[in-house]
Parts: C-alpha cells; sequence; structure tokens
C-alpha cells in the first residue's frame, strides 16, 4: 500500500469508529447528567459535573421497574432457549439418523418455513396464541420462540452430520435404544452447537420488542425491550433518565460481546449462512 | 434384512416420529396454520373479535392496491431498499480494509459489528436523543460552527432519511462480518500469486475477492430486501409512523390491533409474504446455490 492510501484506509476506519461511538457516548455523559444540567442547555456532548452521579440509574431502576423487566427476560431467555437446544437436537437427530417415510416431506417443511418471515403472519399467529389462552403470559414469547427456530436445527443438523455413525452403532451393540444414544452420546458432543444456539439465540431474545410487544401488554409482563419502550411517557421530557435506561439494557449486551467475542462472531455467521 | 417380529417393526417405525413430534406441532401451530388462516382472513371482512364474518371476495386486495395511503407504505420502503444499497458498499469496503493487516484490526472489528448486537429500542432512543433538537447531532455541527435550527425528524423526507441512516448504522455489522468472513476463507497464496503478477489491489478485489464472496452477497441482497419490506422496529419506536414514515409492517400491526382490521391487515401480510418469496425466488434463480441444504 502506498503511505496516502495506508492514512485514508485509517482515516475512513477512524470515521467509522466515531461515527458508531459517538452517539452511545453522548447518550452515555447525558445519563450522568442532573436535571439541573440539562435545563442549562450545554449541549449533548459536554461532560456531566459529577462523573459518579448515578441517581438516573437509581430512577430508572426504580420507577422504571427495569427489575422486573429483568427478570421476566431472565425467565423467558431460559425457557425458550432450554425448549429451543432440546427441540432443535431432537430434530436433528432424527432428521440424520432415521430413514422413514415422508422424511423428505418433513425436511422440506422447516425447508420452506426459513422463507416465511415471522413479522408478515403475527396477525393470524395472534388468533392462535389467543386461543390457546396464553395471550398476556410469559409462555407466549417462550413458545413462539421454540417454535419457529428453524436456523438452530440447522446448526445442530450440521453437527450431527458430522458425528461418526460407529458411534452410534458401539452403543446399540451395547444395548443402548434411540432415546439412550440421543442422551448419552449425541447430545454431549454437540456442546459447540449448543454453545452457538445459547449465543445467538440469547441476543435475539434479549433484544427482540415485536412479540413482547404484540403479545404481554401488561406492564407487569414487560421485558427490557417494552420497559425501556415505556420510559417514553413518564419520562418523556427526562433525556438523563431515559439515557440511563437506554445504557442499562445496552451494558450487559456490551459484557457479552467483549467476553464471547468469538463465539459470538462465528455464532452469527453460521446463523446468518446456514 | 431379516424378518423382525411385528412389534419390534412398529417401535422401528415409531422411533423417529417421537423426536419429530414437539418441533413438528410447534412448525405447523406457529408457521403453517397462520399461513393457512391469514389467506382466509385476507377475504373476509372479520374485525378479529366477533364470532360473525362475511367473504369479501377480493375486496381487501382491490383496497390495498388502489387507496393510495395504504399504497403509500411501500414508497418508504424505496429509502429503506436505498440505504441497504449504501450498507452493501460500506460493508463491502470495511470487509476488505479489514481482511488485510491493519493496525487495531480486532478493535475496528468490533466497533464496526457492535451495533448490530443492541437493543433495537435502546438503538431507538440513542438516536432520538441524536437526532432531538439540540442533540448529539447539533451537537457536533456546532462544534464545526454550523448552527443548525433543522427538525432532523421533522418533514417526511429528511425523516424518512434519517431513520434510514439509522437502520444503516444498526445493520452493517452483520452485512460486514459475513463479507469478512467469506473473503478471509480465500487462500492467501492467491493474492501472493497475484502480486507476482503485477496484480494491484483493485483488480485483486476484482478478481478474486468479489467471486470469492459471491455466495454471501447474494444472500445478503435477498435479506436486504426482504428486510427494507419488514422495517418495523427503528420507526416504530422513533415516530411512531408519524410524518409519513409508517412502513409496511406498522401499517400492518396498526390495522389488526389498532383498528380491528384483520381482514384487511390479513391481506397485508399476505401481499407482503408473496412479494419476498417472488424475491427468492428470482435470487434461487439468478445465482442457483452449487451446496445442497439439508438433504
Amino acid at each position: 500500500m502506498t503511505p496516502l492510501a495506508r492514512v485514508l484506509t485509517h482515516l475512513s476506519l477512524a470515521v467509522a469508529s466515531v461515527v458508531v461511538l459517538l452517539p452511545l457516548g453522548a447518550v452515555f455523559l447525558t445519563s450522568l447528567k442532573t436535571p439541573r444540567e440539562m435545563a442549562d442547555d450545554s449541549g449533548a456532548l459536554s461532560l456531566p459535573d459529577d462523573l459518579l452521579n448515578f441517581s438516573n440509574y437509581v430512577t430508572a431502576f426504580q420507577d422504571g421497574r427495569m427489575v422486573a423487566a429483568f427478570g421476566n427476560t431472565a425467565f423467558i431467555l431460559l425457557f425458550a432457549i432450554a425448549g429451543t437446544v432440546v427441540i432443535g437436537s431432537m430434530a436433528a437427530y432424527a432428521i440424520d439418523r432415521f430413514t422413514f417415510r415422508f422424511r423428505g416431506l418433513v425436511v422440506a417443511l422447516f425447508l420452506v418455513a426459513t422463507l416465511v418471515p415471522g413479522v408478515t403472519t403475527q396477525v393470524a399467529t395472534f388468533q392462535i396464541v389467543n386461543s390457546m389462552g396464553v395471550f398476556d403470559t410469559r409462555w407466549a414469547p417462550v413458545l413462539l420462540y421454540m417454535g419457529t427456530d428453524i436456523v438452530s436445527i440447522y446448526i445442530f443438523l450440521q453437527f450431527v452430520r458430522s458425528i461418526p455413525v460407529s458411534l452410534d452403532e458401539a452403543a446399540r451393540l451395547d444395548g443402548a435404544g434411540a432415546f439412550t444414544i440421543y442422551r448419552k452420546i449425541i447430545f454431549p458432543l454437540l456442546k459447540p452447537a449448543i454453545a452457538t444456539v445459547v449465543i445467538v439465540k440469547g441476543i435475539t431474545v434479549y433484544n427482540d420488542f415485536y412479540i413482547p410487544f404484540l403479545y404481554m401488554p401488561s406492564e407487569d409482563l414487560g421485558v427490557i425491550s417494552t420497559s425501556l419502550f415505556r420510559f417514553k411517557g413518564p419520562f418523556g421530557a427526562h433525556w438523563e433518565v431515559i439515557s440511563a435506561g437506554a445504557v442499562l439494557v445496552i451494558l450487559p449486551t456490551l459484557i457479552a460481546f467483549l467476553f464471547l467475542q468469538r463465539y459470538i462472531y462465528n455464532g452469527f455467521m453460521r446463523g446468518a449462512t446456514k | 434384512m431379516e424378518r423382525l417380529p411385528n412389534a419390534v417393526k412398529a417401535r422401528k417405525l415409531l422411533t423417529p416420529w417421537l423426536f419429530l413430534i414437539a418441533p413438528l406441532v410447534l412448525l405447523i401451530v406457529f408457521t403453517y396454520a397462520p399461513v393457512a388462516n391469514m389467506l382466509v382472513y385476507s377475504f373476509t371482512d372479520w374485525d378479529g373479535v366477533s364470532p360473525e364474518l362475511s367473504f369479501t371476495g377480493a375486496g381487501n386486495y382491490v383496497d390495498i392496491f388502489t387507496r393510495s395511503e395504504l399504497f403509500q407504505v411501500f414508497l418508504v420502503s424505496g429509502y429503506y431498499l436505498a440505504a441497504s444499497v449504501v450498507q452493501i458498499a460500506l460493508a463491502l469496503y470495511f470487509a476488505t480494509v479489514l481482511s488485510f493487516d491493519v493496525r487495531f484490526r480486532n478493535f475496528f472489528k468490533g466497533v464496526i459489528f457492535f451495533p448490530y448486537l443492541i437493543n433495537g429500542v435502546a438503538i431507538g432512543f440513542v438516536f432520538l436523543y441524536f437526532f432531538q433538537d439540540g442533540g448529539t447531532l447539533d451537537s457536533v455541527l456546532g462544534l464545526f460552527g454550523y448552527e443548525s435550527d433543522r427538525a432532523w425528524l421533522g418533514t417526511s423526507t429528511s425523516a424518512n432519511v434519517s431513520l434510514a441512516g439509522v437502520s444503516v448504522w444498526r445493520h452493517l455489522g452483520l452485512n460486514f462480518v459475513l463479507f469478512l468472513g467469506a473473503v478471509q476463507s480465500i487462500p492467501g497464496e492467491l493474492y501472493e500469486a497475484a502480486e507476482l503478477d503485477g496484480a494491484g489491489r483493485w483488480q485483486q478485489f476484482r478478481y478474486i475477492i468479489a467471486p470469492g464472496i459471491r455466495p454471501v452477497l447474494s444472500l445478503t441482497v435477498i435479506l436486504s430486501v426482504s428486510g427494507s419490506l419488514s422495517v418495523f422496529e427503528i420507526p416504530y419506536i422513533m415516530t411512531g409512523g408519524a410524518t409519513g414514515t409508517e412502513t409496511f409492517v406498522i401499517q400492518t400491526v396498526k390495522l389488526a390491533f389498532q383498528f380491528n382490521k384483520t381482514g384487511l391487515a390479513s391481506a397485508a401480510a399476505v401481499v407482503l409474504l408473496l412479494i419476498i418469496l417472488a424475491v427468492t425466488w428470482v435470487q434461487r434463480r439468478l445465482v442457483p446455490d452449487d451446496k445442497v441444504d439439508l438433504v
């Protein structure tokens, strides 16, 4: 590379970093300001007087119901992820290890379903969820997250395929049935795939707004997305509190990203290109 | 194969279905049943609540294509479609640049990707603050001595451009990481050989990198088209669909859940589904997938 090209390359990367970090940084600075400082109109980029002023975070936690929100999100995450892992790995095991009638049809059903974007069908899905009696409960999102995740089945399928069939056969000679083989041999060997699914699914569920917004209108059932969304009303003009809420929601993602970078990159690449 | 007793045979036949029953039931209940119901609703005037409904033929579909306020949302998709062209170009550029040895490579990679992981509501608030009067954008412009008194989300064009910009900010990272993965899977010897032959950077991009990422590029294009048509979160959170920023999905959600027009909303959703299926079909035709999926 010529020196000029090198300078321009670094310049473009620096500009990109500023574009990404500046909006986030401004919100972080605002979250540390007092209402008085906000009224001063000193601009979004001015430093707060007290860098350790966490009072807005306390307000966000207490009045913004963020504790309940994190609890509800954790509940949904736990059941949705556990369900996805069990269901996805079982489906992958059955599809890869058995030959049976209508196998082609089953595979086609899963394949075609990937083409149907979830946002388009909610009008009718809503009626089904409602008639099952789980509307406005935490089970509605859990069921929907479990039931519509075909990408996970793909990821498991790739891994099941890489496990040698000779392992199954050896176990079968020892008298193991299909379920024992799945539980004792296949499932433990799927650990890397499980890690991928847990990470990708975890981030997707944590960030989802559409499904909890449609299916859990009760304020008690707010997840972090919907609870943060409700900041808009009561804190409408209080940008320092809204900012604190946004930072509270972003922080767990940032920590997860810093610690799990490699897995996250791989997971999303595998998930998108299936 | 030796003959098996009937009971054993039945169990062998049944075993795979025991593993498949839960996934299949969920698949049918939450994907295929809604699609089927939606098709039926789309020909009725159902309000979503009352036990009565009457068939209205293709009336809902006629409404969608003839009532201009319903059709208008397709034009909004145009902004997002244009934005995704910019997004793909930027993602390609950064993926190419960062596939070479650059100082602080991992830092830049992380910074460009991270927005993709952030919660949509948080992003909506971050950018409401960014665009608001005296917010981040105005403060930055002020640093350069430019006093702006413009309401960035105030007019239809300005608001849509701003929202599409936020969408690029949010989704660039995924495109970038996908491209980067594809570029890095190209063997390094190819570049060395090309360099020996006197190929410059642009020629390396044109003849080595571009063909290497073709499958990922075509996947990205289709994700962008269906993504542009089904935008919901960012405009809903930031403007609620006001000042001409209403998208197809916002309109459908409002029709179905605020105005109880389940029939009309279903027809709208069917139209969207058909468009997305058509786009996917065209893409499969143009770029045949050489790897066979699943089976």
